[in-house]
């Protein structure tokens, strides 16, 4: 019996082609007669556009088209959609202002998609963009998002006057406030989670071809989700028979989010691809990344913790304005709401948690899904508070955290989910021992002689992944369903071929997936091959994102090699001439059932496609199946991160000598692909805490962090290596046990570090990040008062 | 304006007629079609661009085509063996998970292999200081140290 390929650190079946500069990008597609599109953007964050004159560009050479918004609203192209309707407290849907892909006499945040203009050469396209005039009325611009909603704040959209998108709450407000009444203790804080602007290395891109012959669409794109992005090109903005248009994602340099969107470039560029009867390629400069793409977080918030005398949590009250930007991007909604309150328990019994949640527009990019999701600015909300709950009480940080601990489950949360499985205990314990917290007092008297500020800060974080049983999200007010399409192939000599609906964009699915196909059919992995990422082959997907690839993508994969094992014992049964009934399986080989007859995985397909003895009048040749998977629940990883930081006083610089991550993730399949995840994860949490953040000149809206040396992204030298554990609660609602792995770094590590940084620091709060300026004015602000 | 120029790419000799503002890396990737160079910022920070000119790491989104007259130019897809097998830097990298989408991955192996011929038995911190003008959103470094610091110490021994 082979060694079970389940639990085993094997090397990426994709990476030969990665290092080797065959990986085939978005960019990397050359299509014959291609053509190249440039975008004009606003430059202005709100204005009036009085007229555009296209003369000028189009008569510069190589230059074949310049389109406006005019021209597509002639040509009736439809706005881009928001996949999830919220419903506010008032009972009336959210705002819905339109969206168009180029903007229709008014323009509302830099970078603003004003014409595209396509040329023979992308340097003809670039030349003939700055010849396209455009004429703005400029007007007063908001950024920030408490700010637009004060009365005289300058107006977005006609259909909401005073910017708000919706007000929309979660939980037992009265429930909340009798407890509150009754506290021993509260201790409240105010917060900005800082913007953040995704940066995936590989930009943004698409490019579109049409054939005339069978009046059908190609688009290649850099998206996470390429089923997705048809259907939302095709039913609601270019009104296509989605049979019309294949929508390929081939190799995505990294997501994080904001390639799940269907974005106006997209748009542009396929609905060209028609009108010049060629294709039209666009890709992103860094520089586009930064004003068009997606972006994250940016919320305002302030919470509130009640407990009783022993630090026992009695509720949790929150108030959170959340900046949408200037339209609603594809799933912008739910993401402060379904993705955000429901996940305020955190790890902890807390009986009564009421959240209010005002999502406003503003005069900048669009925010939705960045890696985590709703779920790192709840646990930031609810890991800050806990770890200043406990020096408010003078209680041991690890200590409160332990007196509120779920430990019985499944657990039902005062804000709707239900937890199946986990042992809080066990992680934190765990990172504890790992992190040695007993000898940090000696470290950090140690820094001190070095004059060095010392200190520790925890995270006890949960979230809710695997995205989601669809009937659910349909009642909150998704638009689509969230189930996820697998198939298995069985070829006539033995390999197989899966297709998958989910995507990988880095996360190695070629190699996880083909590990489960091959334990289960005892085949070498070798055999197996994954497919993904384009509709004309996979039957259908709902892509990747929020951890659920191998959660549901995984599932339903493993349902389909269940409906092939079911196949094959009839098969195999025909075959050795015995009952179906007394056909064993076990990983590839069918057996009767206390005999010594057997036949192989192989075998047995063969036998389907040389159907010459086989069972032809009761079934069908062939073995390929395929299956749909739609989740019972949510999955709930949960972990417990234990981060040290060393403060230069001097100069304010924050470094993480030592971070330590205890993950459970349930049944990990590839030990080695989960933990580059959480690597990815915790850096950009590090990231979001120390040095990333998106600012806007509150004036003029001018994006101020638009480039890599003003927005800065963790370098090799700014993070640790980390030292990393799991323990295991399998999930207990997918046959696999696995629950998703992808976001947790990224939703722990920002409140681990702040808490280490406030402990250092001995101070309450400081805004995140905490950049080296903001840190050195802490210290002196400090050195004044002392 | 159109300019000749003639370089060797990956050991084959190359030259063609480009417009004088052509960048190294779009006449790589455009005119040779060798698409493992990549753009990731245009602004010589992300370093996806590098590749080696007479020897040394270079950024191709950052120089001109006609900059590099006559030079001997190595890209990712020049790196392995001709009968496919990996470089020992390569190979490291996927021996410890170094890369995820890919994407950095060209410049970041270019840019190890200047490293392991520069200071072959590079610490940790200096792998890391090294790094500076390669940027990873996926793996968090971690891996991708591992792999420089396994695959210097391959290439050193092999040497």
């Amino acid at each position: 019996m082979a060694t079970s390929l389940i639990g085993a650190r094997v090397e990426r079946k994709e990476d030969y082609r990665f290092l080797t500069g065959a990986g085939q990008y978005t960019d990397d597609v050359a299509l014959p007669r291609q053509t190249y599109a440039v975008f004009v953007r606003s430059p202005h964050a709100h204005a009036k556009i009085r007229s555009i004159k296209k003369d000028a560009a189009l008569k510069a050479p190589g230059v074949l088209a310049v389109y406006t918004g005019e021209d597509l609203a002639a040509a009736k192209v439809g706005g881009l959609p928001c996949g999830w309707l919220i419903t506010g407290t008032d009972g009336q849907p959210m705002k819905e202002p339109p969206h168009p892909p180029l903007a229709q006499g008014k323009v509302r945040y830099v970078g603003d998609h004003v014409a595209v203009v396509i040329a023979e050469s992308l340097s003809a396209a670039r030349d003939a963009a700055d010849l396209v005039q455009v004429d703005y009325e400029p007007l007063p611009a908001v950024v920030d998002a408490s700010k637009a909603t004060q009365k005289g704040a300058p107006a977005l959209h006609d259909i909401a006057p005073d910017n708000k998108c919706y007000t929309w709450a979660l939980g037992d407000k009265a429930a909340v406030d009798a407890a509150f009444a009754k506290a021993a203790h509260v201790t409240k804080l105010e917060f900005i989670n800082n913007r953040l602007i995704p940066n995936a290395i590989e930009p943004r891109a698409a490019n579109a071809t049409y054939s005339r012959a069978d009046d059908s669409y190609t688009l290649y794109v850099a998206s996470q989700n390429p089923h997705v992005e048809r259907l939302l090109l095709t039913a609601f903005v270019l009104g296509l028979p989605e049979h019309k248009v294949r929508v390929v994602a081939p190799d995505v340099g990294g997501g994080f989010g904001s390639k799940i969107y269907l974005y106006a470039e997209d748009v542009a560029v396929t609905w060209a691809s028609r009108q010049l009867g060629r294709p039209v390629k666009w890709t992103a400069e860094r520089s586009e990344s930064f004003v068009s793409d997606a972006h994250g977080r940016d919320h305002h918030t302030v919470a509130q913790m009640a407990m009783d005398k022993d630090g026992k949590f009695l509720a949790m009250r929150v108030h959170t304005t959340a900046n949408l930007g200037a339209y609603l991007s594809t799933f912008a909604s739910c993401i402060p709401t379904i993705l955000y309150a429901t996940l305020l328990a955190g790890q902890y019994t807390t009986p009564a948690i009421y959240c209010e949640v005002t999502a406003v527009f503003t005069n900048t990019a669009p925010v939705d899904a960045y890696r985590g999701a709703g779920r790192p600015e709840a646990t930031y909300v609810v890991e800050r508070l806990v770890e200043t709950a406990a020096r408010d009480m003078k209680l041991d940080p690890a200590e409160i955290r332990r007196r509120n601990f779920i430990r019985t489950f499944p657990y039902q949360t005062p804000v709707a989910l239900m937890y199946d499985t986990g042992n809080y205990d066990a992680t934190l314990d765990a990172a504890m021992k790992m992190a040695d917290v007993a000898g940090f007092p000696k470290r950090k008297e140690e820094a001190a002689k070095r004059g060095k500020l010392r200190g520790l800060g925890y995270t006890c974080y949960i979230e809710a992944c695997g995205i989601a049983p669809s009937n659910i999200a349909g009642a909150l007010g998704a638009r689509a369903g969230l189930f996820e399409a697998g198939e298995v192939r069985m070829h006539p000599t033995g390999s197989v071929t899966v297709f998958t609906g989910s995507h990988s964009h880095g996360q190695g699915h070629e190699t996880t997936f083909a590990q489960v196909v091959a334990d289960r059919l005892g085949l070498p992995i070798e055999s197996v091959d994954i497919v993904h990422g384009d509709t004309s082959k996979i039957l259908f997907g709902m892509g990747t994102y929020g951890s659920r690839s191998i959660a549901v993508g995984g599932t339903a994969i493993v349902k389909a090699l269940d409906k092939i094992v079911a196949k094959g014992k009839k098969i195999a049964a025909h075959l050795m001439e015995a009952a179906e009934t007394d056909i064993e399986f076990d990983r590839g080989v069918f057996k009767v059932a206390g005999t010594d007859k057997q036949k192989t995985i192989g075998e047995v397909a063969f036998a389907a496609y040389v159907p010459h003895n086989y069972p032809l009048d009761k079934l069908e040749p062939g073995l390929n199946e395929n299956a749909f998977y739609d989740p019972t629940n949510f999955t709930f990883p949960a972990g417990s991160y234990v981060c040290e930081v060393e403060i230069d006083p001097d100069t304010g610089v924050t470094k993480v000598v030592k971070f330590t991550a205890v993950d459970d993730f349930g049944k990990i399949i590839n030990p080695m692909i989960v933990e580059g995840q959480v690597h990815g994860g915790l850096t950009q949490g590090i990231g979001q805490a120390l040095t990333e953040n998106c600012r806007y000149d509150p004036e003029t809206g001018q994006l101020l962090s638009g480039s890599f040396t003003d927005y800065c992204i963790p370098r090799a030298d700014d993070v640790p290596s980390y030292d990393l554990d799991t323990r295991e609660t399998p999930c207990t609602h997918n046959p696999l046990g696995v629950k998703g792995c992808g976001e947790a770094g990224a939703i722990g590590a920002p409140a681990a570090v702040m808490n280490a940084i406030t402990d250092a620091l001995g101070v309450r709060d400081l805004p995140m990040p905490a950049t080296a300026e903001t840190v050195w004015k802490v210290i002196r602000a400090n050195r004044k008062a002392a | 304006m159109a300019v000749k120029i003639s370089m060797t790419v990956n050991g084959k000799p190359v030259s063609a007629e480009v417009e004088a503002r052509t960048l190294l890396v779009t006449f790589i990737r455009e005119n040779l079609r060798l698409t493992g160079t990549h753009v990731g910022c245009d602004t010589a920070q992300c370093g996806a661009c590098t590749v080696h000119m007479n020897g040394k790491a270079v950024k191709a989104c950052s120089m001109l085509a006609m900059q590099a007259e006559g030079a001997q130019i190595l890209t990712i897809e020049g790196v392995a063996k001709a009968d496919g097998t990996l470089h020992p830097m390569q190979a490291a990298f996927k021996e410890h998970h170094g890369l995820q989408c890919g994407f950095c991955t060209p410049g970041m192996v270019m840019s190890a292999l200047e490293l392991a011929k520069n200071k072959p038995g590079a610490s940790e911190q200096e792998v890391r200081e090294s790094l500076d003008g390669n940027l990873c959103r996926c793996t968090g470094y971690h891996n991708i140290v591992k792999a420089i610091m396994a695959g210097s110490k391959t290439m050193a021994a092999s040497k």
